[in-house]
């Protein structure tokens, strides 16, 4: 079994799988369940300033998209932070850490932005002895009207500001979770890392309407006839997810800030994809709600027999992936595939040949007996036949080793060559 | 009086009658709405989709099940309906082994087809809960008799009754449906699925039947070909092929379809059933005998087919359905003789080389003989000739013929569905060119 410890901007954890500030995560016995299932750390939901309690809607607060078999692919939800009294939380908080000192406790904070609303609340924050605070810039419903949540994360300048006010009255560790409501990740994470952010979370959900009830004509979820948009997470926003780690971990200003992952993670492959694209740790949340705390047991297996495969450390793979993940103009515009059908696996569907033949280069050919063959005349290997055919690995991509001849352009393979070279860019700085 | 499984000869009531109801309880349940779009799921919408070329009645397999995946069993519906207006009991008694799901890829791949039979079962059950969907054409004063209430006769029918044309119906039998209602094992067809599904169809208007109207005895050719501007023939294969042995007339031997036939008009509990019984025969209408004579209560089945397995016209499926009922099958057997005094006692066999019989015999204990050799033609009114053994679909000017008694296809209820609509097209095009 691979060690699974983790060291996350110093807050230690058993393993780098931590619950992330959600419904999950909102008192102690939740909590407490977690820890007892396995969960290397948690969250704690957002908590808001001392006050009359935040009030929710008592009609569903959450909305759905199914794939088949009614397998959860995304939630969106319209829930609050907190609606418990700071003072319950703030004691419950501090009697789990008391009996739970292996597991990380991190709180999620969101106030005014004001600086005595957050030098009042952080005091009381470090009495709970918790390991350190996540500030949410993230949430894109209800606080964020409220001027706070996405609309402090949307405004860089906000971001800088409060995340300094945060380590100017407090000494733990601070995590900015960033919300991907924006047009670019890297100037909310740039102003984080200039507020002297430890780390940045990422990412909180995406503003979203999951589906229109089509008899009522109203967004869903439904209060009393009307909708307003809520937030989306769960394995639908993972790609959207991935990308701005990516993005993060590989931007000059920001690569030495530490990320922990979040969108989408339901397995342990998620996981360890989140730690090969820059994250330190991972989030979840949307995994948990769909089966249980359960889950995290599986995650730590996988990852666990992945590393021992691949006779890694943890932090082996952490950031792995993050000098392969480069801008277009540098893909090698030289490298030619052909896709390729194994006739043994093939069961004869057809799908490759529609998708090619009606929306792409129709270079499949469909011959008697329903054998299908791709033409290498035509076949600019996009992948799409690869992505509907039903049969894994049945649809490959062979690569035509150089000094070979292309049919589709009549001309062989030479070595790397990328846009900013090519003839064709008008500011091409190395053409031939 | 109480019989059990154990009384000789041929008694009714050998299970008590909750077990009889059980054993003839709906053989696959419908699928609910979840479980349709599960199933449904599992479809790929292949291109050129294997499964719609091998339907007989070509319904867009592909489209009716995406209709069902997106919550819209009721177009899933048209669309079987528009091919096969009788797509709910074909969907209940098609071999769809040896038609759609033998060719579905993930059949091919995974030895598990998409559930097609049960989805069409399913968008089917629920589209028959609303009004019928389809409406007349204006009419166009022209009238045409369809002789055979059958699924060929039924399709032909409201085929043409959509057309505009008015159609009357002339069915021997009491009751509508053909072979749908008198010729399936009833756990097929439970809950009076072919009379509700008849009804259902006949709710288009249009079209009138006249039951106990037998051609040649109340009614000529002749008579319909001056009254109608066209007649189809759709009267099926009433003729049943004998044995030719000796012991043939004994008290206790019969024919299989007529057993099916009865069962299907009775009360279960009063179908008397031997308490041996052996079956001759190894088509669809073997098993749906031997089958049922094991679920009436029948202590021995055995059905005795000449040929090796891989000639059994009953496909596989329904092979492996008679053996798990309890029946037992004998290959490459056939009778010699039938043996009793006045009742049938037992029945010798000899076993077959190619199909004839060898030396070696055996005698099999039996107080009910099944025979299910096979059906023909019954005797065809003047003017009408067969083709060897059917009748060709265009006998002669304005007639048509489709179903069982006409050459083409397999005697499957999905082809004489298919044979029945083509004809009604044809008749309309000949009636609307003219």
């Amino acid at each position: 079994m691979a060690d699974l410890t983790s060291n996350f901007i110093g807050i230690k954890s058993p393993n780098p799988f931590w619950l992330a500030s959600a419904p999950p995560t909102d008192k102690k016995y939740n909590v407490e369940r977690a820890y007892e299932a396995g969960w290397g750390g948690v969250v704690w939901k957002t908590l808001g300033s001392e006050g009359p309690p935040v009030v929710n809607v008592s009609g569903p607060r959450y909305g759905a998209v199914w794939g088949a078999d009614r397998r959860l692919l995304a939630l969106n939800n319209i829930e609050l932070i907190t609606d418990r009294p700071l003072e319950v939380n703030l004691r419950e908080i501090k009697e789990v850490k008391r009996k739970w000192r292996d597991r990380a406790l991190v709180i999620s904070l969101m106030v005014p932005c004001d600086e005595d609303s957050w030098k009042n609340i952080l005091k009381a924050i470090e009495d709970t002895e918790a390991d350190g605070v996540e500030l949410n810039f993230g949430c894109p419903h209800g606080m964020a009207e409220r001027g706070m949540g996405s609309a402090v994360g949307q405004v860089p300048e906000y971001i800088e500001m409060v995340t300094r006010w945060v380590k100017q009255y407090s000494r733990m560790p601070c995590i900015v979770k960033l919300t991907p409501n924006v047009t670019s990740i890297l100037p909310p994470a740039v102003a984080a890392h200039r507020g002297g952010a430890d780390a940045v979370s990422l990412i909180n959900t995406v503003k979203s309407i999951t589906n229109v009830d089509l008899d009522n004509f109203s967004p869903f979820p439904m209060i009393d006839g009307k909708g307003s948009h809520g937030g989306l997470c769960g394995p639908a926003v993972k790609p959207m997810a991935l990308n701005m780690v990516g993005e993060i971990a590989r931007h000059d200003e920001t690569r030495s800030l530490p990320i922990s992952g979040i969108g989408g993670v339901t397995t342990w492959r998620d996981a360890a994809e989140f730690l090969a694209m820059g994250a330190g740790n991972v989030q979840v949340c949307t995994a948990a709600m769909t089966y249980g705390f359960k889950v995290v047991q599986e995650m730590i297996s996988g990852l666990s027999q992945y590393l021992d495969e691949k006779e890694m450390r943890l932090d082996d793979l952490v950031g792995r992936a993050v000098p392969n993940f480069v801008e277009w103009q540098h893909l090698n515009l030289n490298y030619v595939t052909k896709a390729r059908i194994s006739q043994d696996d093939c069961i004869k569907c057809g799908r490759c040949y529609a998708a090619c033949e009606d929306t792409s280069h129709q270079a499949i050919l469909m011959k008697p007996g329903r054998v299908f063959e791709v033409n290498d005349a035509e076949c600019v290997a996009c992948n799409l036949c690869v992505n509907v055919c039903p049969v894994e690995n049945c649809i490959t991509m062979e690569e035509l080793p150089l000094g070979t001849l292309d049919p589709r352009t009549g001309r062989n393979v030479v070595p790397y060559s990328n846009w900013t070279e090519h003839p064709n860019n008008p500011s091409a700085t190395a053409a031939e | 009086m109480s019989y059990s499984q154990l009384t000789p000869g041929i008694v009714p009531g050998r299970l008590p009658a909750d077990q009889i109801a059980t054993n003839f309880d709906d053989i696959e349940p419908p699928f609910d709405a979840h479980e349709a779009r599960v199933a449904a799921d599992r479809c790929y919408f292949c291109h050129d989709a294997p499964c719609m070329t091998a339907c007989p009645t070509s319904i867009d397999i592909p489209l009716f099940i995406r209709q069902i995946a997106t919550g819209t069993p009721e177009a899933a519906a048209r669309t079987i309906w528009d091919q096969n207006i009788l797509g709910g009991i074909c969907a209940r008694v098609c071999p769809t082994e040896t038609l759609c799901e033998e060719v579905c890829v993930r059949e091919v791949a995974e030895g598990k087809p998409v559930e097609i039979g049960r989805l069409q079962r399913y968008a089917t059950g629920v589209a028959m809960e609303n009004p019928h969907p389809y409406t007349r054409a204006a009419s166009t004063g022209k009238r045409v008799a369809v002789v055979g209430a059958g699924p060929a006769g039924l399709s032909c029918a409201h085929r043409l009754a959509m057309k505009g044309h008015d159609v009357v119906i002339y069915e021997r039998r009491a009751k509508a449906g053909g072979l749908n209602e008198y010729g399936i094992a009833a756990y097929k067809a439970t809950q009076g699925f072919a009379q509700a599904e008849v009804d259902w169809l006949l709710q288009i208007g249009g079209i009138e039947i006249r039951t106990g109207q037998s051609l040649g005895e109340n009614v000529t050719l002749a008579d319909l070909q001056s009254q109608y501007d066209a007649v189809f023939l759709g009267i099926g294969l009433s003729g049943v092929n004998a044995l030719l042995l000796e012991g043939e007339e004994l008290n206790g031997v019969q024919d299989a379809v007529d057993f099916i036939a009865g069962l299907r008009q009775s009360d279960f509990t009063s179908v008397a059933v031997g308490r041996d019984v052996v079956v001759i025969g190894g088509g669809m209408t073997a098993v749906d005998a031997a089958v049922q004579s094991k679920l009436l209560g029948a202590e021995n089945v055995t059905m005795v087919y000449r040929r090796g397995k891989d000639r059994m016209s009953a496909s596989e499926y329904e092979q492996d359905h008679a053996a798990q009922t309890g029946v037992k099958i004998i290959y490459g057997a056939a009778p010699v003789k039938i043996e009793g005094a006045g009742r049938v006692s037992s029945v010798t066999f000899a076993y077959t080389e190619d199909g004839r019989p060898g030396a070696e015999t055996f005698t099999l204990k039996a107080d009910q003989v099944f025979k299910a050799i096979g059906q023909r033609l019954g005797a065809l009114p003047p003017g009408l000739q067969a083709e060897g053994a059917k009748m060709a679909q265009r006998p002669m000017a304005r007639v048509w013929a489709g179903g069982d008694c006409a050459a083409g296809g397999e005697d499957l209820t999905v082809t004489a569905v298919a044979e029945g609509r083509d004809a009604a097209e044809a008749i309309h095009s000949e009636l609307s060119g003219a």
